[in-house]
């Protein structure tokens, strides 16, 4: 994913969810049943799911630009200078 | 960047919490709604009356029951719980409760009822108080929720006094 379909993807999953939660709760108070409450809210649930965690291709439209690995070379990474050696004196 | 683990454990979450609030408006609706039992009970019997062995007095009793508690069925209702205790006073405790019997109710359609019943527990009481004595009989009932706190009342069905002397 790239930063915009991140976005996108917290976007969506946080409107499916409350609008499924919703929708379940208005819809089984005015049926009566609070098994139906619960299935609807189930279903949207998974839906959610399958829409927002997996790695879609349309979460990727702005895809980021990492350097070419020849560029990369021209600027190596600096090495960590390995420490001296504290001498200990002898008497 | 956020991985596909960190995305499933905030919906799991968000999941989890607005299925609380919805149990919660759930639970809430209950408040609203107030349910009108109708019941009434008549000893039709007095079988056995007697001083057991250890000094107790014991009471066996048929009783006729009719009860309509298809108010309290809300849906949010999972069942109900409903006993007949007979209450008196006695020089030793201000309240003794018996239950008699009691009953489980699981949906609307069987929540009216009537019947004829001898008591389903020994009514015996604790000491030698019982010639003669006042008796109500009061329907308890607990409304059990699916999500919630359990709802408590009672009304008194009948009154009426035990003989005078064992039979």
């Amino acid at each position: 994913m790239d930063w915009q379909g991140q976005k996108l993807s917290e976007q969506l999953m946080q409107i499916m969810l409350v609008a499924f939660a919703v929708v379940a709760f208005i819809t089984g108070y005015s049926i009566g049943s609070f098994q139906t409450m619960l299935l609807i809210y189930t279903a949207g649930v998974v839906l959610t799911t399958l829409v927002t965690v997996p790695n879609w291709p349309f979460f990727n439209r702005h895809p980021l630009k990492w350097l070419d690995p020849i560029e990369a070379e021209r600027h190596p990474k600096p090495q960590p200078v390995a420490p001296k050696k504290k001498s200990t004196k002898q008497h | 960047m956020h991985s596909v683990l960190y995305r499933l454990n905030t919906l799991i979450t968000l999941a989890g919490f607005l299925l609380a609030v919805m149990c919660s408006l759930a639970s809430f609706t209950d408040t609203f709604h107030v349910p009108s039992v109708t019941a009434h009970a008549e000893v039709l019997k007095v079988n056995r009356f007697r001083k057991q062995l250890t000094g107790n007095d014991e009471v066996s009793l048929t009783l006729n029951v009719s009860m309509n508690l298809r108010s309290t069925f809300t849906w949010n209702t999972k069942q109900v719980f409903v006993f007949v205790a007979a209450e008196y006073e006695t020089a030793k405790n201000s309240l003794n409760q018996v239950s008699l019997w009691d009953h489980i109710i699981q949906d609307k359609g069987h929540a009216k009822l009537e019947a004829q019943i001898t008591n389903k527990y020994p009514f015996i009481d604790q000491g030698s108080h019982l010639r003669g004595k006042k008796i109500q009989l009061v329907l308890h009932w607990y409304i059990m929720p699916k999500t919630g706190k359990t709802i408590e009342d009672k009304m008194v069905i009948s009154d009426f006094r035990l003989p005078q002397v064992y039979t």
